[in-house]
């Protein structure tokens, strides 16, 4: 498994409470955000764990319940750490807003019939998105006694940390852009001034944009490129996250000689058929192939001066005890202070 | 499917990353050997497919392959779907000049044919439509695919397009877009107390300026189009006729063939032809008479006896045989599932698919 130069590790993300996981798609964004939450919860934190894709990724890879769009705990850890579940819906995420700030009562109801909560949550450009971020942006504000509080001391928030699994690369940079982006059609009004307010959270030093990705080549490009838009729009990116690493010992298998191999392989009793040689032997050539493949993607990883941190392809799948094992590799890796 | 040529239209579709763009070009290009005039379209930037196909870029015009491999006798293009050029394509050619200014120059329109919810599916279909509808190629394949990264869920490709035309011709469209009109008629004091709360506060939590921009961008389209949801329902009647099929792109993997049995469900709820399942990346195994568990055993005595080279090669094998072995459950489990629906198996090449070539290997293997 390819792991990274020294001066490429993480260095535990000191003072940074929401991180936010990307990578293009069936990358690993839920599974690697899934198992930063347990390393967290692990150092006795209470983390929030949200997703915002309509998926129900978290209570597919947790393997619990259906998650309701209101903050439920998943699992436990030690030291009274845990991990809270919020699959964010922008329509809940909407009525709970405008609740809040104009008590709107049974004008909710109405609002929905006219399908104009419909227009907000779909079709307003950005708006959706404003909706989805704010609510995260909420829970992190928010105080253990409900209230929100400008400047609350660490010890008071609800939470100590957030991990959003956020939309993948190919959108990631308009996701986190809504402020500016709604700033640009809704020129005053609330969901202006949530939108404000979101873009001085992301961009303040307590966020971090980690990218997963495979040591494949459009997974990897999508990386390069991603972290260029990221940039380019003032937000701070964390580690990339290399998910699925394979197991690779080449330079002991370059040396494998078909004789050698059948006179081995019968050695310990196994039948040295002509096809089962010339099988192992194409396997290999194969996995060398990947290997190579793979050590060239990461030397253009490694050139993005960014932490590396890698994750090794579980074959078994991944259950909990798969992400539980993750997590302890990213903890291991300086994902968590 | 290929041969028939009645097919005229294949849509590959399936969650990120598990192979839509790879099939449907391998499939567009082994049509074209077949003798057909094929035309591959892609939604998002296939910077990859591009340069497989040995063209420098991909854009809103088809484009010719020229590196075909000898003694092909049809022939292939290939194009990517330029979401707001599409949408001013379609502004501009339904409408006057003076109108068409206006509309592309209002900054509701600007943000929604580049970030709608549904707009890149419902522009793809009217792409598709278009392309479709050329009748100049006299056999034409059009090989069309989508992506799942842009929307929430692989199911929006078949719900966007409605939801799109049916909030166009809303009520709440409506409402917003001719107040004065509706306001007029309705004569229960209930909904005039609704129409002018949910007009207050979407003007409070909006601003009252995007509200005014969507009443011109409303108005403006409303003169053009005359009914989106009639055009979305055209472009579904286009799916469910005879010529089109649907391939359902699937991974070995949990996630991914769940989504591929919702996939699946929907389809024959809606009436769409479903062609078959293409399970890509199939773990292939090259030495089936081993099993993980005696390989994994073998490679211990082996590295104890110091044949380390040896000990590596079983250890590739061991994980090469687990997930084989894992991937054919799956895909058994799956086809026990859905019985009577064609499911096709493609291994995964150790390389990415970065040529003809590598196309071509994988519509051999889609070919069965
Ligand atoms: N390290 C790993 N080893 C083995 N399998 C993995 C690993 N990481 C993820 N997977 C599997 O890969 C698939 C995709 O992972 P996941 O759902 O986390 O990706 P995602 O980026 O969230 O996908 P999407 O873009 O669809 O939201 C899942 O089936 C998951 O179980
Ligand atoms: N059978 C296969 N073997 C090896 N690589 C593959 C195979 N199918 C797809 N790929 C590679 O996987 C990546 C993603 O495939 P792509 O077709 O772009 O997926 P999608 O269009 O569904 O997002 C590409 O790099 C492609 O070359
Ligand atoms: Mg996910
Ligand atoms: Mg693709």
């Amino acid at each position: 498994m390819p792991f990274a130069a020294d001066s490429l590790l993480a260095d535990g993300f000191p003072g940074v409470r929401l991180h936010v996981v990307t990578g293009k798609g069936g990358t690993g964004k839920t599974t690697v955000a899934a198992a930063l939450a347990v390393a967290l919860a692990g150092q006795g934190k209470r983390v929030l764990l949200a997703e915002v894709e309509d998926r129900q990724g978290i209570s597919q890879t947790f393997d619990v319940p259906p998650l309701p769009t209101t903050e439920v705990r998943v699992v436990g850890a030690p030291h009274g750490g845990e991990v809270i579940g919020l699959a964010v819906d922008p329509k809940a995420a909407l009525l709970e807003y405008l609740q809040l700030f104009y008590k709107l009562g049974r004008a909710g109801g109405v609002l929905e019939r006219f399908g104009a909560i419909d227009f907000a949550t779909t079709i307003a450009p950005g708006v959706r998105d404003v909706l989805l971020i704010g609510r995260v942006y909420e829970a992190s504000r928010r105080r253990l006694d409900k209230k929100h509080h400008r400047g609350s001391a660490p010890e008071d928030l609800a939470y100590d940390a957030i991990v959003l699994d956020a939309p993948p690369t190919g959108r990631i940079s308009r996701f986190l852009s809504v402020g500016s982006e709604v700033a640009g059609l809704a020129r005053v009004g609330p969901i202006r001034h949530q939108g404000d307010s979101v873009n001085e959270l992301l961009r303040s030093g307590a966020t971090r944009v980690h990218v997963v990705t495979l040591l494949e080549e459009m997974p990897v490009q999508e990386t390069v490129d991603a972290i260029g838009d990221l940039s380019a729009i003032g937000m701070p990116v964390g580690a990339v996250i290399i998910n699925q690493a394979r197991g690779a010992d080449t330079e002991a298998v370059a040396q494998l000689d078909p004789d050698e191999l059948a006179r081995d392989l019968r050695s310990v009793g196994l039948d040295p058929s002509p096809a089962t040689v010339a099988g192992l032997l194409e396997q290999v050539r194969r996995h060398g192939e990947r290997v190579t493949l793979e050590q060239k993607q990461l030397a253009v990883l490694e050139d993005l001066g960014r932490p590396l941190v890698t994750v090794p392809f579980v074959v078994e799948g991944i259950d909990l005890d798969a992400v539980t094992e993750i997590a302890g590799l990213l903890a291991e890796q300086g994902m968590v202070p | 499917m290929l041969n028939d040529r009645h097919t005229r239209i294949v849509v590959c579709c399936g969650s990120g990353g598990v192979g839509k763009t790879t099939t449907a070009a391998a499939l567009a290009l082994r049509a074209a050997e077949l003798g057909r005039r094929v035309v591959v379209l892609t939604i998002d930037p296939a910077r990859r497919l591009a340069q497989s196909l040995g063209l420098t870029e991909l854009d809103n015009v088809p484009r010719a392959v020229r590196n075909l491999p000898p003694g092909t006798t049809g022939s292939l293009d290939a194009m990517m779907l330029d979401m707001k050029r599409t949408f001013d394509e379609v502004v501009l050619s339904h409408s006057t000049p003076e109108a068409a200014e206006q509309i592309l120059a209002n900054p509701f329109y600007q943000a929604v044919s580049s970030s709608f919810a549904g707009t890149q599916e419902y522009m793809a279909m009217e792409k598709l439509r278009a392309t479709a509808g050329h009748r100049r190629p006299a056999r034409h394949l059009g090989s069309h695919r989508r992506r799942h990264a842009p929307s929430r869920s692989a199911l929006d490709f078949l719900d966007a397009p409605k939801r799109l035309g049916s909030f166009l011709d809303g009520r709440f469209i409506r409402l917003i877009a001719a107040p004065a009109k509706l306001g007029g008629r309705a004569g229960l004091k209930i909904v005039n107390f609704g129409i002018g709360l949910v007009t207050k506060t979407l003007t409070t939590v909006l601003g009252g300026e995007m509200l005014r921009d969507v009443q011109t961008f409303v108005n403006a389209l409303d003169t053009m189009f005359g009914g989106f949801r009639e055009r979305a329902d055209l472009t579904y009647a286009l799916l469910k006729e005879g010529g089109t099929a649907f391939l359902v792109v699937a991974a070995p993997e949990r996630d991914a063939l769940r989504e591929a049995s919702y996939f699946v469900a929907r389809l024959a709820k809606d009436g769409m032809p479903l062609a078959g399942v293409v399970v890509n990346r199939m773990q292939p195994n090259a030495a089936r008479g081993l099993t993980a568990a005696r390989a994994l055993d073998a490679a211990d005595a082996l590295t104890e006896q110091g044949r380390t080279a040896s000990a590596a090669a079983l250890l590739v094998h061991a994980d090469v045989a687990e997930l084989a072995v894992r991937h054919r459950a799956l895909v058994r489990r799956f086809t026990a599932g859905h019985p009577g629906i064609p499911v096709v198996e493609v291994a995964a090449l150790a390389q990415d698919v970065h040529d003809v070539a590598g196309l071509r290997e994988i519509g051999a293997q889609l070919a069965g």
